[in-house]
């Protein structure tokens, strides 16, 4: 990564694809500094899943395939929510309760480029980490998963950021800068566990079984298990709830947004 | 170049309410090509708020807000817009010219990534993390990223509260450069040092409302008070009695009279108290002015203590 070398020459005009861009790129630079976030974000999901898909997993299956394997798909998805989830809620809450965003939307800068530098960064670090759950997988649990099927599984994850994103964008609407990723926390490692994430879900009491579709990652862990060749319901069922729940939430951001203005003191 | 009267920001019978809170009423203000124009007023006052509609970070209750013409809270209406706003806290991990060039980035024409360290002081911490500053630099980067753009009309909310006096004072040599080379600034501050210091014109707000506005001169003469100290064994009471004077405050066993028409009270006071002894006459200051205009104004808050320096 070349951060120090940046190609900043006077431009007659701003094009839109580079405010974009560079917004993406120093929204990188600036998150890989922040060991609270790189670490957790790429590690946890790491730990668990050689906790429980190698170390206690063994040889089991579930299903046609075996449990290293299916829990492959569902720490993915889990990995994608917590990058997703942590970035927007905590960036956000941050830099919209201590004024900065106020600088930034104060500039010509595209509002959209806010939103698409957090997501942007928020897919990066999806890729990195279904790629490390991918090696690890392969090299010690015995995961035998064809490269298609493994770029099924990562391009399903990455762009099953976006309704975290916009769960995130949501919280970090309506928390204050301290409170934020206590309320990710909150949320992320109930809903995760819930959606059969950490487990396979038909190893859950049947009344979580049942609720689980009214949860937004169990979604993505079921599309995440389809990619893998873990046959569960209708596709589009899930990305269509998916969409649903992204709406929902960026509503959800909007009107959080918009309370601010009541509340700035003049 | 612009024409000299020409128009650039303008709140046009304006009203805007935070909640049940009414910041501002039915305000109008133009902001003219190439001026240095003061907001002052106390914690409130709506001076914020103002601001803040002319970036298009607010929208109006009612009333017009146009900055060139068009409408702020449309992202490409402020190209050519620069701001310095209060931030409690800046993102920390990017170095001093990352901040720098990413928002040169937002702007058609910026400048370069030098002239903007040069401008504010920053060449010899270009690399350095913003979390590893001082207060002072931080001020700085913000000021740095408010004219990075090369802006013809900077808005700058309070740019040098709380700041060691040589970083003010690179401050105020950058503000007066900008508007030698034509361009137009808003300037709020609580310091009237700063405005006397620098502004053309002068707009004092109060509880949402313009009660004054014109060249710090004529803010001053507004209340064409001046002020009379002396030792004396007359009493409050009887020195209030001569028609010409229009305050009497007793400071340190010695009196102040406030009055516009000097020589007469002083003949009286000589005439009422030969004895009279330590005096002193002086010119009321933009300060004076300023808490004269605020408190005659202001019916709720005219217990309140004269402050030395006055809030946003």
């Amino acid at each position: 990564m070349s951060s120090a070398t940046i190609d900043m020459r006077q431009s007659p005009g701003a094009s839109m694809f580079r405010v974009y861009l560079t917004e993406a790129k120093y929204e990188f630079i600036k998150t890989l500094r922040q060991p609270a976030y790189v670490i957790p974000t790429l590690t946890f999901p790491v730990i668990f899943y050689v906790m429980f898909g190698i170390v206690f997993g063994g040889k089991q299956a579930v299903g046609a395939v075996n449990l290293a394997t299916y829990l492959l798909a569902t720490y993915s998805a889990f990995g994608v929510i917590g990058a997703s989830l942590f970035g927007f809620a905590v960036g956000v809450a941050m830099e919209r309760g201590y004024g900065w965003l106020q600088v930034k939307r104060a500039s010509p800068m595209p509002p959209l480029a806010y939103l698409a530098a957090k997501t942007t960064m928020a897919m990066i670090f999806s890729a990195i980490l279904v790629t490390a759950l991918f090696v690890i997988g392969t090299a010690f649990g015995g995961v035998h998963l064809s490269v298609g099927k493994f770029l099924g599984l990562a391009g399903t994850m990455i762009a099953g950021t976006i309704p975290f994103c916009a769960l995130g964008l949501a919280i970090g609407c309506y928390s204050a800068p301290n409170s934020a990723p206590a309320v990710v926390n909150v949320l992320f490692l109930p809903l995760s566990f819930c959606s059969g994430l950490w487990l396979p879900i038909q190893l859950l009491p049947k009344f979580l079984q049942h609720a689980a579709p009214f949860l937004p990652p169990y979604h993505l862990g079921q599309l995440a298990l389809q990619q893998i060749g873990f046959s569960g319901g209708h596709g589009m069922q899930h990305v269509a709830a998916l969409a649903a729940f992204t709406v929902f939430f960026l509503l959800l951001a909007q009107r959080g947004f918009k309370r601010d203005d009541v509340s700035i003191n003049a | 170049m612009k024409e000299e009267k020409q128009i650039v920001a303008s709140l046009s019978g304006v009203t805007k309410k935070y909640g049940e809170i009414t910041a501002l009423r039915d305000v109008n203000l133009n902001v003219r090509a190439g001026e240095l124009l003061a907001v002052l007023g106390p914690n409130g006052a709506g001076k914020t708020t103002a601001v803040r509609l002319m970036l298009g970070l607010t929208k109006p209750l009612s009333g017009q807000v146009a900055v060139f013409g068009r409408d702020p809270r449309i992202a490409s209406a402020r190209g050519c817009i620069g701001a310095m706003l209060q931030v409690a806290k800046v993102p920390e991990t990017l170095k001093v010219k990352e901040h720098i060039n990413l928002f040169r980035s937002y702007y058609a024409n910026p400048l370069s990534l030098q002239t903007t360290l040069e401008a504010a002081g920053l060449e010899s911490m270009k690399d350095r993390l913003f979390g590893a500053l001082s207060g002072g630099q931080k001020q700085r980067v913000l000021f740095a990223l408010a004219i990075c753009g090369n802006p013809d009309l900077l808005f700058l909310d309070e740019p040098t509260v709380g700041l060691d006096i040589t970083t003010r004072h690179l401050i105020w040599q950058q503000i007066r450069r900008l508007v030698q080379e034509g361009r137009t600034v808003v300037l709020t501050t609580h310091y009237l040092e700063e405005v006397d210091a620098l502004a053309d014109r002068v707009v004092v707000l109060n509880h949402g409302v313009i009660v004054a506005e014109g060249t710090s001169a004529e803010i001053k003469s507004r209340t064409a008070q001046r002020k009379i100290r002396c030792a004396t064994r007359l009493r409050r009471s009887d020195i209030e009695t001569i028609p010409e004077v229009s305050g009497v405050s007793e400071q340190e066993s010695r009196m102040e009279i406030l009055t516009s028409q000097v020589e007469p009270v002083l003949r009286e006071l000589f005439l009422r108290d030969p004895s009279l002894a330590g005096l002193e006459v002086s010119n009321s200051t933009l300060e004076d002015a300023f808490l004269k205009i605020v408190e005659t104004k202001t019916v709720e808050t005219g217990s309140q203590p004269a402050q030395k320096e006055m809030t946003a």
